[in-house]
């Protein structure tokens, strides 16, 4: 290649309108014109020259002052562990080696398709027979006030990099400073991560549940967060930003709950979108991206464009692999060569903050997908891959992701893996060392020492001497090589392991019932399980757990939502989503979509000013009936799910709170009027069932549960098939557990006699709380002491003396966070779009 | 001639949970699965015309407020050993935002 004199790369001279405007051309060289210096621009060139390094004439525009760098890697020099020197991905040899012209510093800024050339900011104007546009993305900058305050940053480019050290620099000096990082993707996260490791504090601020979402699914996500949090970074999800704050530069962000957080550098990393500005104004055909065809070639045959401001077949892509397929493509085209591009289907091997994760395709599963999920709580470790018809179409990767590249490989290949579906989560050393067709021979073929069970460091050999000795059964297995007695992820290769020692002898059957399909263990061992580990929400239960699916199902949720409330009164957070209806909208539906709602009456009393807001109510809302339960209240029927919050608030004007008589939890207390008006009456029933009603309401349960105070023997609260019924006598409380009037009716059980009402209550307080702890999730008290015998109650509540006090201590203590009113919050707009139709935007 | 309908933003549609709106007269549920995909059904179970939007989202599937019949989101089809079928419709995102495809396929509704 004889063509000389074009290597400008000097910012200086490249500012000044120069007269290469048609420069020396040879006839038979086209001149290419690419605009955008980076990844994608320099890359495309690099493949033509391999092709034909003498085809074109070539000139690329950047609006950068640098040459081509590698922007992935800004996170490792923001970091300091490169240097810019060391991500430069072609010097300035390069670009006069192959008589290249650099433009550096100097925008395109329009381009004049009739004419044939484009204009740079600088006023230099540059003619073209092919154009290519590389231009890139832009960061988004989310609207919010104070968005343009100095001390805002995107993570972009150099530029930001040099921001982000000189933020760090100025905090050390004042001995530390404080950063925000708007966006918990993996630009945000490396943002943080790099800040941190230079000395700043940093908060990160994210507005999806869990972390990188995009990339990740939410059990990856929840670990991701928990490590990321272990080395002291602040992690804030469901964070919406309301502004950003400060005089003449940034102080701090503030959310949309008010909370605010000092900083004094804010790095906003919410995403990016295909930069098309100058594609459009130049009347190229533009969607999300600018729209190409197979070769790159726009709606305009002599303009091309690549890289992440194109549209390709709807898609726009982020990521560097899409990017080479494109560059290929493009390439082979504009040497004639076409091959053409048809999408790419992505990975993402990370590392974030040094922890390994990996997502490939669509892992979001869907109709006719499996999952097949593996959980690993001792080493960290969350795998899942998405099959349909019995081909990979997706897979998530947390902790380990040596067999990302196996899985995905498979993925594109679009290989059958019915073959080795059973091992296909162990990775492709186990898949293909063993007998790939059957499970069984594969767990047969590992060696002695070969290790079973994580948690406890059991190898195949000492699993089957004590198979050999006599333990035949996988509880047996369990109690005396501990094997699966853990988290229990290995249970699936000790029975394996059963089968294969013991042949037809070993049986299979398991006695304990799972909690439902997505685990192994019985709802008694998650209980467990979530106290004994301090177990703090429901994805780091089913990491811990080994659930065999992503986010559980409409059986396990509600019952895990439930135990954690009870483990950790206060402390949990409810989750809304893993609730049923009636108690996510704190109203009964009903079979025709409509909802009843039932204001609480303490003790079945009422007043002339609660019955005319109830009457009130039924007429503005066109209730169609008004019904008095079996719990004396009276339920309003018939009401749009777009008129609750109005009903609430019409009902919480007149004094009256949620009767709950939709929830797991306690519904009503029946009352009998008692000595104050019967003449058989002997105490103030109705007075203790109002007491006992203020003490109890609000308490999330495992299932319904009923209260009633009968005055006297003759029992017309119906005290005695109640879960709780308090009998009057003349010389006290006889006090009742365990009944119930529903499908299969039972009366009570004597529990004891008292002397006092405050002594009933504390019983009643008492026994409410071992229920609470105690029972399965949907097991209402009748079941639960049939289960557990009327004795295991008895001595639980009365052999010793301290039961009583200190369960009725901690069931008040939960009391305390349970009392609040849900219609009250929602009155005044909590989740109040939820209960508004979507609107259809304009056209 | 098939048209796209703006309906919001995939922020306002909570994860795991639904939002209604009503189309020419027919009540249409707009999930939000855990990983972010977003379905469009028509809000009537199968099974006694349940309203799904008000049901718990696992996977991609919902389980109807009534009577715990589990419907695939993207089929609209009832699993296990239930038989029946909900009128899905077509969703696309771009970006943030949510397009529905409209008029509504209602040929097979329930």
């Amino acid at each position: 290649m004889d063509f000389e004199g074009f290597a400008k790369v000097d910012f200086e001279e490249a500012l000044e309108p120069s007269a290469f405007d048609d420069g020396p051309t040879l006839p038979d060289r086209q001149h290419l014109v690419v605009v955008g210096n980076g990844m994608a621009g320099c890359r495309a060139i690099e493949e033509l020259i391999a092709r034909d390094a003498g085809r074109y004439r070539v000139t690329i525009f950047g609006a950068e002052p640098h040459v081509n760098y590698n922007r992935i890697m800004l996170s490792p020099v923001l970091a300091g562990e490169k240097t810019f020197d060391e991500i430069v991905i072609n010097g300035h040899d390069w670009y006069a080696d192959h008589g290249i012209e650099l433009i550096a510093g100097d925008p395109v800024e329009t381009i004049d398709r009739a004419a044939k050339t484009v204009t740079a900011r600088s006023g230099r104007s540059v003619g073209y027979d092919k154009l290519l546009l590389a231009t890139g993305s832009d960061p988004f900058i989310i609207p919010v006030p104070g968005k343009d305050l100095p001390g805002v940053i995107t993570f972009r480019d150099m530029n930001d990099v040099d921001q982000m050290l000189a933020a760090a620099e100025a905090g050390r000096a004042k001995g530390g400073g404080a950063a925000v990082v708007i966006g918990g993707g993996l630009l945000g996260l490396e943002a943080a991560h790099g800040l941190s490791l230079r000395g700043m504090k940093v908060t990160v601020i994210h507005l999806a549940k869990t972390l990188m979402e995009r990339q990740l699914d939410e059990s990856a996500g929840w670990l991701l967060k928990t490590a990321l949090e272990a080395r002291g970074q602040v992690i804030l999800t469901e964070a919406n930003t309301a502004e950003i704050v400060g005089d003449w530069r940034v102080e701090g962000v503030r959310l949309a709950d008010g909370t605010l957080i000092p900083a004094s550098l804010v790095v906003m990393a919410v995403g990016i979108r295909p930069a098309t500005a100058l594609a459009r104004t130049a009347g190229l055909e533009v969607g999300r991206g600018i729209k190409v065809d197979d070769h790159m070639v726009t709606s305009d045959p002599d303009v091309l464009a690549v890289g992440e401001c194109v549209e390709h077949d709807g898609q726009v892509y982020g990521l560097v692999a899409p990017l080479w397929d494109m560059c290929r493509s493009l390439a082979n085209g504009l040497v004639d060569r076409h091959s053409g591009y048809r999408g790419s289907v992505t990975s993402t091997k990370l590392k974030v903050s040094g922890i390994d994760v990996f997502s490939a395709g669509d892992f979001a599963g869907g109709d006719g997908a499996e999952d097949i999920v593996l959980r690993d709580a001792s080493r960290g470790i969350y795998k899942r891959v998405v099959v349909r018809d019995d081909r990979i179409v997706g897979a998530v990767l947390y902790g380990d992701t040596a067999d990302g590249s196996w899985y995905f490989d498979l993925l594109k290949k679009g290989e059958d893996v019915s073959a080795i579906r059973d091992v296909l989560i162990f990775g492709q050393a186990f898949a293909s060392g063993g007998g790939q067709a059957d499970p069984k021979a594969a767990v047969a073929a590992l060696s002695d020492d070969a290790e079973i069970c994580g948690c406890n460091g059991v190898t195949k050999g000492k699993v089957c001497q004590s198979i050999v000795d006599g333990a035949t059964s996988l509880d047996a297995v369990r109690s005396t090589c501990k094997a699966s007695a853990s988290c229990g992820s290995c249970t699936g290769l000790v029975e394996q392991l059963l089968s294969i020692t013991l042949g037809e002898d070993y049986g299979g059957e398991r006695t304990v019932k799972t909690m439902c399909k997505c685990t192994s263990f019985g709802h008694d061992d998650v209980r467990r399980e979530i106290v004994a580990q301090a177990m703090r929400s429901i994805p780091e239960v089913m990491q811990k757990l080994h659930w065999s699916t992503p986010d559980g199902c409409s059986s396990c949720r509600p019952a895990l939502n439930y135990y954690l409330l009870c483990a950790l009164p206060g402390d949990y957070k409810d989750d809304q989503q893993s609730r049923f209806v009636n108690e996510r909208m704190h109203a009964n539906i009903q079979k025709d979509g409509t909802y009843s709602v039932v204001p609480r009456m303490w003790g079945g009393l009422t007043s002339p000013r609660e019955l005319r807001a109830i009457a009130d109510v039924v007429e503005k809302f066109n209730a169609p009936m008004v019904k008095v339960t079996g719990g004396q209240r009276l339920d309003i029927f018939g009401i749009r799910k777009e008129d609750l919050p109005a009903v609430w608030a019409d009902l919480n004007a007149a004094g009256m709170v949620s009767g709950h008589a939709y929830g797991k939890s306690l519904r009503t207390v029946k009352t009998c009027v008692g000595s104050e008006w019967c003449r058989f009456g002997t105490q103030d029933s109705t007075g203790l069932g109002v007491k006992i009603e203020r003490m109890t309401w609000g308490s999330w349960m495992p299932h319904k549960f009923k209260i009633a105070v009968s005055g006297c023997p003759r029992n017309c609260a119906e005290a005695t098939i109640k879960d709780f019924g308090i009998v009057c006598v003349d010389s006290g409380y006889e006090l009742h557990v365990g009944g119930n009037g529903g499908i299969k009716v039972r009366a009570t059980d004597l529990l004891c006699k008292v002397a006092t009402e405050e002594e009933a209550m504390e019983v009643c307080a008492a026994f409410v709380q071992l229920y609470r702890e105690q029972a399965r999730y949907l097991e209402r008290t009748a079941p639960w002491i049939e289960r557990v015998g009327t004795d295991h109650i008895k001595s639980s509540l009365l052999d010793d003396p301290e039961a009583i006090p200190t369960l009725a201590a901690r069931f008040r203590s939960s009391q305390r966070f349970m009392q609040d009113d849900p219609w009250e919050k929602r009155v005044t707009g909590e989740d109040a779009h939820l209960h508004q139709p979507l609107l259809v935007a304009a056209q | 001639m098939q048209d796209w309908l703006d309906i919001g933003t995939l922020a306002d549609i909570p994860v795991q949970g639904a939002r209604t709106l009503t189309l020419d007269g027919t009540p249409i549920a707009v999930f939000r699965t855990v990983d972010d995909h977003v379905f469009a059904l028509v809000d009537r179970c199968p099974h006694k015309g349940g309203p799904l939007s008000q049901g718990i989202v696992h996977g991609h599937a919902v389980a109807c407020p009534l009577h715990n019949w589990r419907i695939a989101l993207a089929s609209g089809r009832a699993q296990g050993d239930d038989h029946g079928c909900t009128p899905t419709l077509t969703v696309r995102r771009d970006g943030e935002r949510i397009l529905l495809a409209h008029p509504l396929p209602l040929a097979d509704a329930a």
